[in-house]
């Protein structure tokens, strides 16, 4: 069974979180991501969530807490953004070095300097180094499927998965959307058995200093791991459809009878939503435009990316991060998937928003109409 | 061993009971202390006070390099090596487990040098005292960055040579006053110790294990190398830390007020302490003269 409720994307995100039983939660403030914690914190309190809540001092004590929990063989959770999962930064390598599945929600937002608290992808593309597999989420109830099952596909991989959220854009925006009931989650959820944990009677060393040697195989064993990953999420998604009736894949063609247009628009998030519009209007207006959303960060879907664009003329990526001196990141990973490719498209890098410049419909439709203007080597920012 | 005559001070503890050594062992043989290393020796008897029920959390430090590499461990217990800053906050998230599981009877003991805890670790501390985490921390504090071949920390005492302060006078604040810092935190232990002094270092270890809450505890651990002292010397050099009065043995009492726990008979000056170790080499007699009057 599933409730139908309008909730706030936080709000969503929290019953993702409270359908998983997570034993331990660690919770740090920062803006957007701050009413996913708060909300927790009254589940907890009122008795609905069952969860040892840690109010930590800093995100770096946040991630660390969880590192704890999770070697004790807790299944975990925690929530940052920005700042705060840069903060992170040290300890995310960690944990995905010791192969703790963890689940963590990152509310995207800008970072500093200037200050900025809104909707950016910087933060949490600049983590994509660091072993943990990262999710993108269009709306709110996919994001709170998406918690569901990341717990399970991190607890088969052993591995950490990060699921982002557009910050305000779904955090701070209300959403009709289905809740699952308990059971159904239990069923589709086992409780969480630690192959290894800290054990007084079963004691072991964790994170001992390894040689060079072995540092190398430990590294390539997670690197096998991620490249099992897409199976391991795609059986997760296969039954959560069957369980739940809503079907997510690593990258989604987002509208149908464009298949044949030779121009395609990739993004990633909750831009998603705004391309769609524009892409309706093009096509309509007579410039055929497909559009694939991209959930999967890492591991990058570079198989099912080359099958999705492989007829295309032309690629249009639209970035909310940027590598300076190199351009959109996003860009660069689809170019890299691409490279493969036995004809190539152009892919026209552009910088669509940061720090949470708005994007409306009329400004990816102007994108697109102009494509023969935008240049396939150096990234395309907007003219003011 | 000092030739100075020490008696228990006011409300010191029996000795009946300090002499109960466990001849198990949860710190194996094969580990990789420098000899004459303070820190091995305090982890070895700590661990013989705590038990196997103990879960260690350990940050960068010494001693993550004692415990040894993979596939060896000189720990018997489990043991979880943690980024540099984060101990407290690990061993906060590993008693939360135990806790969501009741699992009771098990001791988390985050154990840290001195730049995990004066300096890069003090965060996370402040924040698992603050909340009353239910843990044991220990710092053993040799004084600097041993580790990385004898930094400055914010534990060095003023004078003494380090490789970032090869005058010795390259910073004019003395050491950082831990146990000021942790009992603002209002602990429920608070106690410095050093096992050049072991019945007192029993007792306190005991009296931290039996009680909950956060405990802290303050061990002065030496280096040979870092204190420039020949290693058979270690525990003789240590102990005139404490004669001297330049490391007292604390303990804090239910009023909050530290009482010293073992008073030496008759005091030895700081001189006799500084001239032991060739890194206070550089010290001028001024200085050392200054050092005694706060001490007096």
């Amino acid at each position: 069974m599933q409730k139908q409720a309008i909730l706030l994307g936080s709000d969503a995100i929290a019953h993702g979180v409270r359908l998983s039983r997570p034993e331990v939660i660690s919770a740090y403030p920062i803006t957007p991501q701050t009413h996913i914690i708060e909300t927790l914190s009254e589940m907890v309190d009122n008795g609905e969530l069952k969860s040892q809540y840690i109010k930590v001092e800093s995100e770096m004590s946040a991630i660390a807490a969880v590192l704890g929990s999770v070697s004790a063989g807790s299944r975990s959770f925690t929530a940052s953004s920005s700042q705060g999962l840069a903060m992170m930064h040290e300890v995310l390598h960690w944990v995905a070095g010791a192969r703790l599945p963890l689940v963590l929600v990152n509310a995207n937002r800008a970072l500093g300097a200037p200050w900025n608290i809104w909707s950016d992808q910087s933060d949490s593309f600049s983590q994509r180094d660091t072993g943990w597999l990262q999710i993108y989420c269009e709306t709110s109830q996919e994001a709170l499927d998406t918690i569901i099952m990341a717990y399970k596909a991190s607890e088969q991989l052993m591995l950490p998965i990060m699921v982002m959220i557009d910050g305000f854009i779904l955090s701070h925006t209300m959403e009709r959307l289905l809740v699952p009931d308990q059971q159904i989650v239990d069923d589709y959820l086992p409780t969480y058995r630690a192959p290894y944990h800290l054990d007084p009677d079963n004691p072991m060393t964790f994170g001992a200093a390894a040689h060079p040697d072995l540092f190398y195989e430990l590294k390539k064993t997670l690197s096998e791991t991620m490249s099992e990953a897409l199976t391991v999420l795609d059986n997760c998604q296969v039954e959560f459809a069957q369980k739940f009736g809503r079907s997510y894949q690593p990258i989604m063609r987002c509208l149908e009878g464009s298949e044949k247009s030779d121009t395609a628009i990739i993004c990633c998030g909750a831009m998603t939503g705004t391309a769609r519009v524009a892409v309706a209007d093009l096509n309509k207006s007579g410039t055929p435009t497909d559009l694939f959303k991209l959930r999967l960060l890492r591991p990058f879907p570079s198989q099912e990316l080359c099958t999705a664009l492989k007829d295309k003329k032309r690629i249009i990526v639209l970035n909310r991060a940027c590598s300076y001196g190199v351009g959109g990141t996003l860009s660069q990973e689809v170019r890299t998937a691409l490279y493969n490719l036995p004809q190539r498209p152009v892919v026209n890098d552009v910088m669509i928003s940061l720090g949470g410049k708005e994007v409306f419909p009329e400004t990816i439709v102007e994108v697109v109409k102009n494509q023969e203007q935008l240049s396939a080597v150096d990234c395309n920012w907007l003219k003011d | 061993m000092s030739n100075v005559k020490r008696s228990p001070a006011e409300n010191s503890f029996s000795n009946d009971t300090a002499w109960q050594i466990t001849s198990a062992e949860h710190m194996e043989s094969g580990h990789m202390a420098c000899p004459g290393c303070g820190a091995s020796l305090s982890m070895r008897h700590t661990l013989k006070i705590l038990g196997p029920q103990t879960i260690v959390v350990m940050p960068a430090c010494c001693w993550a390099i004692i415990a040894g590499g993979q596939p060896t461990t000189a720990l018997s217990t489990p043991l979880l090596h943690t980024p540099f800053a984060v101990a407290a906050a690990a061993a906060t998230g590993v008693r939360r487990s135990l806790t969501a599981k009741r699992k009771k009877d098990i001791t988390v003991l985050a154990w840290a040098g001195d730049g995990g805890t004066f300096d890069i670790g003090l965060q996370g501390i402040s924040g698992a005292a603050e909340r009353h985490e239910d843990m044991i921390y220990i710092c053993y504090d040799n004084e600097a960055y041993m580790n990385t071949g004898i930094q400055q920390s914010s534990a060095t005492p003023h004078g003494a040579w380090t490789t970032t302060t090869p005058g010795g006078k390259d910073f004019q604040y003395g050491k950082k006053d831990i146990m000021a810092i942790i009992k603002a935190h209002n602990p429920s232990y608070l106690a410095s110790a050093t096992i050049a002094y072991p019945e007192d270092f029993y007792l306190k270890i005991k009296r931290a294990k039996e009680a909950s809450g956060f405990r802290f505890i303050h061990l002065l651990a030496a280096c040979p190398s870092g204190w420039k002292i020949d290693s058979q010397d270690a525990l003789k050099v240590t102990r005139m830390a404490v004669d001297s009065g330049v490391f007292p043995l604390l303990e804090m009492g239910s009023d909050g007020s530290f009482k010293e726990t073992i008073e030496p008979e008759k005091p030895i000056p700081v001189q006799e302490y500084l001239k032991a170790q060739g890194r206070f080499k550089k010290m001028s007699d001024l200085e050392i003269e200054t050092w005694q009057k706060e001490i007096d």
